[in-house]
């Protein structure tokens, strides 16, 4: 990047103006197609042409527009792997490389969950809050929190909420980022749940995935130090045949019976494996597994991006459907505020202000490259839900709506569920989900909710376009096994970092158990740790209303109010150098973020219907039990889930005031700002000119 | 940058060659434990020994893995 005085300006070509004017009607009229069409179908190219139109406008005038005039990027300035050299975590690195890493780091099934999930709205609304949301909210939070991170040599976010906000502020960031991930393992763990639950294809694919993930490292560790490329050829190549060989499984009964459960019993088998991986050392299984997710990862989203291109199939799904008004199968909830944190990390997530104030700005070479990579890396998240949502909304909507809704809602048997789907105007037979479930290899496609398996089926259709429909079985398990893949290595990770911060509180009281490498402490806090989600995850598979209803809002509120609570530390940052003119950039996201979030709260906490509120859900419960009118296996579990109803509504309480307490904070901190009262000084390092700065 | 005669003469399958090489280096972990091996020499010379390529990617796996480090 040129080094531009603020002085002068950009030169302005003609030929430039005249371009950015073609992309601005281009993407303003493929806006206006998406909103206004009302055909049968319309085209996903539009999509991906209004994507690529708003992420180049808001990458080309919006993040210079904040690099140049608020944050004042200074190209000169020597970075903090520079200054502090250390051949370990600081370390100079290319933009590029970088790049790749923080991706890689932020990018996880959240984008792919979210926007499927959202399509029971329509396509619209998920889409629009997908486009403005990254560009506005999320690009620009973890662009900011990327830069004042950079500034004080690579201070996590905990550390700089507590120097902006108060010790207060620490203690909410850690509160946040262990809630947000016991919530999501279990969400996530419900997800494959349901993808393997009585598909023995499935849990086979998803079984052999540990040994491979063992292999490897073994191959890394031992045979081979270092060679991860080799390493992951190796793995994908066997992975590809644990695809192959899933299928070959499925054909012979002997066989197939050792891989068939229903979903608590593979609820207790994951709760198992997660308590393995996270007492097991890392070079096991966690990291040989990272490698492998991040390359499939990478290389099965631009697989879909290119066939999604070439092929550009019919989106079916309408543009806006009748459940807005809160009367939706998936998750129930009107669309405002829902559909706003159904979508997390595909438009605002707080999880991803950790990660780019975690080793990504210890690496930076030049500061002008917090652009690319705090802007940009959030563009390409905010870019996989879009075709996350093609890949959703290209099904027929009755099939979208036959595989996500729970057998609560449209009934246990397929006859009743297609009865009722259809009546909502979403024609779907039975015949037509049993030729599916076949030829996707499954024994039936009904109730796999959670939104993994309906995206495999889309991504499934799209990529059996450009080969045989024969296939199709071994595209959809290759679909589920990758999302399978990086949802299991969230689950490791999640549930190690939770161990950490368990393990930091707890040797506050117990030294001996602070000490992370001690054995027992490990063994103690990870079963603690697993035990907690483990528990929710199990609620969540004999949840008659199904799982998903309730916990995947309550994860996306907590990851939502983290990003609130980022913003407020961004926020605070910059009223306190002097930016109030400009601070608006961070104070809108942060305003509707809190309207967002404390509107969903309140629903989740005091709606009287029983689906949206979790209170009225209790008391419904317990009002059935005891009258005795609840069927008998229900009428066991009941006492369970009333007091996880509790624990939930207890969890979104405690979440609400900690956000508001920290907004509060930050009022306090800028008014005192703005009446010349002293506040704590900044907290950035001094100026010096890097030794690479042109004279 | 500034290229010099000699490297802006070869052709571009050269240089595609070249940053493959590169890359392939990157990912297989010889980037990272050269640029460890020079900025030990440079900083810790007569201190004893630099870790071996196993023992050095061991610690670095363990350190990767310390803190916040995947998200969702």
């Amino acid at each position: 990047m040129s080094q531009q005085s603020p002085m002068n300006g950009p030169r302005h070509s003609p030929a430039s103006i005249l371009l950015w004017l073609a992309i601005s009607v281009l993407g303003a009229g493929a806006f206006g197609g998406i909103a206004l069409h009302r055909g049968e179908t319309i085209n996903s190219f539009w999509f991906i042409i209004a994507a690529a139109c708003v992420y180049a406008i808001g990458y080309r005038f919006y993040s210079l527009f904040i690099a140049t005039r608020i944050l004042h990027l200074d190209g000169t300035r020597a970075t903090p792997a520079e200054r502090l050299a250390d051949g370990r975590d600081f370390v100079p690195t290319h933009r590029w490389v970088v790049f790749g890493h923080h991706f890689a780091a932020i990018a996880g099934p959240g984008p792919l969950i979210g926007p499927t999930l959202a399509a029971q709205f329509g396509y619209l609304p998920g889409t629009l809050w997908i486009l403005l949301g990254g560009v506005l909210g999320g690009c620009v939070q973890d662009f900011i929190v990327l830069f004042c991170s950079l500034r004080r040599n690579g201070r996590s976010l905990g550390q700089m909420a507590r120097d902006e906000l108060g010790p207060l502020g620490g203690l909410a960031a850690m509160l946040g980022v262990v809630t947000i991930s016991l919530i999501l393992i279990a969400v996530l763990g419900l997800v494959v749940v349901n993808a393997m639950k009585h598909s023995p294809w499935a849990t086979f694919t998803v079984a052999a995935t540990i040994p491979i993930a063992f292999f490897m490292g073994f191959w890394m560790r031992v045979l081979r130090p270092g060679q991860v490329l080799e390493a992951t050829v190796i793995g994908i190549a066997l992975l590809l045949l644990s695809v192959a060989g899933g299928g070959w499984i499925d054909g012979i009964l002997s066989l197939r019976v050792w891989f068939d459960y229903d979903a608590p019993t593979l609820a207790l088998m994951i709760i198992a494996y997660g308590f393995m991986a996270a007492v097991l050392p890392v070079w096991m299984l966690l990291a040989p597994r990272d490698y492998l997710s991040t390359f499939m990862k990478v290389g099965t989203i631009a697989a879909l991006a290119v066939a999604i291109l070439l092929l550009r199939p019919e989106i079916r799904m309408p543009a806006v459907t009748q459940f807005i008004d809160g009367t939706g199968p998936i998750f129930s909830g009107k669309l405002f505020p829902f559909v706003f944190i159904t979508i997390a990390c595909g438009a605002i997530s707080g999880f991803h202000a950790l990660i780019s104030s975690g080793t990504t700005p210890k690496l930076l070479m030049n500061e002008s490259d917090a652009r690319m990579i705090g802007y940009g890396a959030m563009m390409m998240e905010s870019f996989v839900a879009v075709m996350a949502m093609i890949a959703a909304t290209v099904l027929e909507p009755g099939v979208y709506f036959a595989i996500n809704s729970p057998a609560g809602v449209v009934g246990a048997e397929a006859a009743q569920a297609v009865a009722t789907i259809s009546s909502w105007g979403f024609p779907v037979t039975v015949e037509q989900m049993e030729l599916l479930a076949r030829e996707m290899g499954e024994a039936t496609l009904f109730a796999r909710t959670g939104g993994a398996p309906s995206l495999a089926v889309g991504m499934a259709h799209i990529f059996s376009m450009v080969s045989s429909r024969e296939l199709l079985s071994l595209w959809y398990h290759f679909a589920i096994m990758f999302e399978a893949l990086f949802i299991l290595t969230t689950l490791d990770a999640g549930t190690r970092v939770s161990r950490f911060v368990l393990q930091d509180f707890l040797g506050n009281a117990v030294p001996a158990l602070g000490r992370t490498s001690w054995y027992p402490s490990v063994l103690f806090t990870s079963a603690l740790v697993v035990a907690a989600w483990g528990y929710l995850l199990y609620m969540g598979t004999i949840d008659p209303l199904g799982g998903i209803n309730s916990m995947w809002p309550l994860f996306g509120i907590a990851n939502q109010m983290l990003a609130a609570i980022a913003l407020c530390v961004v926020t605070t940052i910059l009223v306190k150098a002097g930016k109030t003119r400009h601070v608006w950039v961070t104070a809108l996201p942060l305003c509707w973020l809190l309207i967002v979030t404390t509107t969903a709260a309140f629903q989740k906490l005091f709606n009287p219907a029983p689906r949206i509120g979790f209170l009225a859900h209790a008391r419904d419960l317990a009002d059935k039990l005891a009258a005795q009118a609840l069927p008998p296996e229900l009428a066991a579990q009941a006492p369970r889930l009333i007091f996880n109803d509790r624990l939930n509504a207890g969890l979104t309480l405690l979440l609400m005031c900690l956000a508001w307490i920290l907004v509060i904070d930050m009022v306090r901190v800028c008014l005192r700002h703005w009446r010349g009262a002293v506040v704590a000084a900044s907290s950035e390092a001094p100026y010096v000119r890097s030794a690479h700065a042109m004279p | 940058m500034q290229c010099r005669e000699r490297v802006c003469a070869a052709n571009w399958f050269t240089r595609l060659r070249r940053t493959l090489r590169e890359v392939l280096q990157l990912l297989n972990g010889d980037t990272a434990y050269a640029r460890y091996l020079a900025h030990w020499r440079a900083t810790h010379a007569g201190e004893g020994t630099p870790l071996s390529r196993a023992e050095f990617f061991a610690s670095e796996t363990a350190r990767r893995w310390n803190g916040v480090r995947r998200c969702c």
